[in-house]
């Protein structure tokens, strides 16, 4: 019996495989010889002959480079945050459906639809010191003089925060009403108010999709370009350090300096990816032994 | 208004839900007392677990309101009224182990983590799950499962019990074995249960008292053994198994038996002084009570057809006899039937019951 299972199983193994190998081509091409490519090249400066670390030490030795981790950091962090914790809060409020919940939820996604450059030329038409928000708060005499909202950190806070809420809304809201709704009856009818439900019985289910959440809008915002340029202040400020990379490859045409910067910049989104790993381990504890995923 | 106090004296109901037009639960009154366990009994839809929810405070209802010790408790949230329930699919909390999850309530109340302890314990005990503290749900079987979510809230001492079809996801020997159980814990604690399901044995076997519901409405509320022998209406003796249903005319009533004639036989039942010659009635028998072959004295049988369809069950056999071209009976008997067999049938009268036409 035991030697028809292990005859079945491998058989299963082999076209598990045949099914998997164009993905893993696709990776191979695609991801693992451009990345390793980019490692190569970043560590071969121009002037140079063989291996050298020269243009990470020149990257590590000029503040107005590295000062763009910094920035970055302080563009992506804050922003997944807040992105976090209103879909959170919203997705929260949706799990057991609402009025209208389909118009509301093709309204809340639509920005994806739309794409980044008509998005962030929609901000600079609305939010703009000329534009109908600023006019309108004007106009209500509500302010005296307007808001600034583009061409510096907040603009780009503002583009961000539009372009990552949705998806990040719309994973929360099917990871969340994915957890059985007698799981809340429960404990309810045990004594736990609402508050104490979400404490101790929600937000421990939905912290591994939190910790999922947390990762993929953070390293998507952590790369942010377009919106950084248009909307922020691409010299100074919002000076992102995917463009500093732009500007080493397509102004200086250095493409293993530029290489060396993208290293740094997977390196910190890989440090970011490892503290949110811990942090979701100590959160609850039991979902990475695979009893609370459902 | 007065506080409805820690214990349970009584519990009444007066209840209706509707969700739009429709009408799920319709004015359902019931008074339940002290240390009863109350079945709510009826096929899916029928509004049993509707009317459970709105005791838990689970769903508001549309009208009407519930008293617990003649005090309204309708207004409190499920975490104020200090009633347990356990549900179908068990719903304990996967991330927490076996002990946190039997000492969740607990934790929420003002009691030192030496006290949690120790109730927990004794808990964990009583359902004989010691030594799987430290367990998750994910580890445990469907019955262990189910025995931890009896003791989480059993735990808290709470005024009444509810039970959503609680078996329902068990295997049928286990079925039996936890039923027992919760019997057992029932009257050992001197709980007030209500407790719902669809399945008429477990009604049967746990209540004191059975509401039988049909879409929202009660079709007849009684001890176990009043459902079971006297059901008052068509569609509750089709539920507690009663298989041949004859439509009637009521010929003579004398001595408080009735006879009838219909579907091409002659029956007599045992009947209530409203019973009037000339009335359409519904007369019904169980399969088991009809008696048949060599059971009945020669020349004593009421009527006499061919068997068409046996079905082996084991210990007896239940078979389709034909008595006339619009009518087969269903008998259970101990004795050898074969297919076109000729046999003669009786109709005990004190096991044919009369009920109003549908």
């Amino acid at each position: 019996m035991r030697a028809v299972a292990n005859d079945e199983k491998s058989e299963f193994d082999a076209l598990a495989l045949f099914c998997l190998l164009p993905s893993l081509l696709y990776v191979l091409c695609m991801f693992v010889y451009p990345f390793l490519y980019g490692v190569y090249l970043s560590l071969q400066p121009p002037k140079i002959d063989g291996f050298s670390f020269a243009n990470y030490l020149a990257f590590f030795s000029d503040p107005y480079q590295y000062s763009t981790i910094w920035i970055t950091f302080s563009l992506a962090i804050p922003t997944t945050v807040v992105v976090l914790v209103l879909a959170l809060w919203l997705a929260y409020g949706m799990r057991r459906g609402i009025f209208m919940e389909r118009t509301v939820t093709t309204i809340l996604i639509m920005p994806i639809s739309l794409g980044v450059i008509l998005l962030s030329e929609g901000i600079l038409g609305f939010y703009g010191s000329q534009g109908w928000f600023n006019q309108m708060l004007l106009g209500l005499g509500l302010i005296k003089e307007p808001f600034i909202l583009t061409h510096n950190y907040a603009g780009v806070m503002l583009a961000l925060f539009m372009q990552q809420f949705p998806f990040c809304f719309l994973m929360l809201l099917g990871y969340i009403s994915g957890i059985d709704p007698s799981l809340e009856r429960s404990a309810r009818m045990l004594g736990a108010t609402p508050s104490i439900v979400f404490r101790r019985v929600m937000l421990p289910l939905i912290a591994p999709g939190l910790a999922i959440a947390f990762a993929l809008v953070f390293v998507m915002s952590f790369a942010v370009f377009p919106s950084a340029i248009m909307l922020g202040q691409p010299a100074g400020t919002t000076r992102t350090i995917s463009i500093a990379a732009y500007q080493k490859a397509f102004e200086q045409y250095d493409m293993s300096a530029a290489s060396a910067i993208a290293v740094v910049m997977g390196l910190c989104q890989l440090a970011a990816l490892l503290v949110i790993i811990l942090f979701r381990r100590r959160l609850s504890p039991a979902a990475t032994m695979g009893v609370g995923k459902r | 208004m007065n506080a409805p106090g820690d214990t349970l004296e009584s519990l009444q109901l007066g209840i209706t839900k509707r969700y739009g037009n429709k009408t799920v639960l319709d004015n359902l009154q019931l008074d339940i007392r002290k240390g009863e366990f109350v079945t709510f009994l009826g096929p899916s839809g029928c509004g049993k677990s509707t009317a459970l929810s709105i005791v838990a405070g689970l769903i508001a209802a549309t009208e009407g309101e519930i008293r617990l010790n003649g005090a309204r408790v309708d207004h409190l949230p499920p975490e104020k009224r200090a009633f347990g329930m356990v549900f179908q699919n068990y719903a304990l909390f996967p991330h927490m182990t076996v002990f946190d999850n039997v000492s969740f309530g607990l934790t929420l109340k003002p009691l030192s983590k030496d006290e949690v302890k120790k109730r927990t314990d004794a808990m964990l005990k009583l359902v004989q799950l010691t030594g799987y503290e430290d367990r998750y749900p994910g580890q445990l079987s469907g019955g262990q499962q189910q025995r931890v979510a009896i003791a989480r809230a059993l735990v808290l001492h709470p005024r009444l019990m509810l039970f959503d079809e609680p078996l329902s996801n068990l295997d049928a020997k286990l079925r039996v074995e936890m039923r027992a159980e919760i019997k057992q814990i029932h009257s050992a604690l001197g709980l007030t249960s209500i407790y719902v399901t669809h399945d008429q044995a477990e009604a049967l076997s746990l209540s004191d008292r059975i509401v039988v519901l049909r879409n929202g409405v009660l079709m007849q509320s009684g001890t176990p053994q009043e459902i079971h022998d006297r059901p008052n209406n068509v569609f509750v003796a089709d539920f507690m198994g009663f298989r041949n249903f004859f439509k009637v005319r009521i010929e003579s009533v004398s001595q408080g038996v009735a006879e009838g004639i219909g579907d091409g036989i002659r029956l007599r039942a045992r009947a209530g002084s409203d019973v009037q010659p000339g009335a359409e009635m519904v007369m019904a028998i169980r399969p088991d009570d009809i008696r048949a072959g060599a059971q009945i004295a020669p020349g004593a049988e009421d009527v006499s057809g061919r068997v068409e369809v046996v079905e082996y069950l084991g210990r007896e056999q239940e078979a389709a006899v034909r008595i006339n071209d619009s009518t087969r009976v269903w008998l259970r008997t101990a004795e050898a039937l074969r297919n076109a067999d000729t046999i003669g049938l009786q109709f005990p009268t004190d096991k044919v019951v009369l009920l109003p036409a549908e």
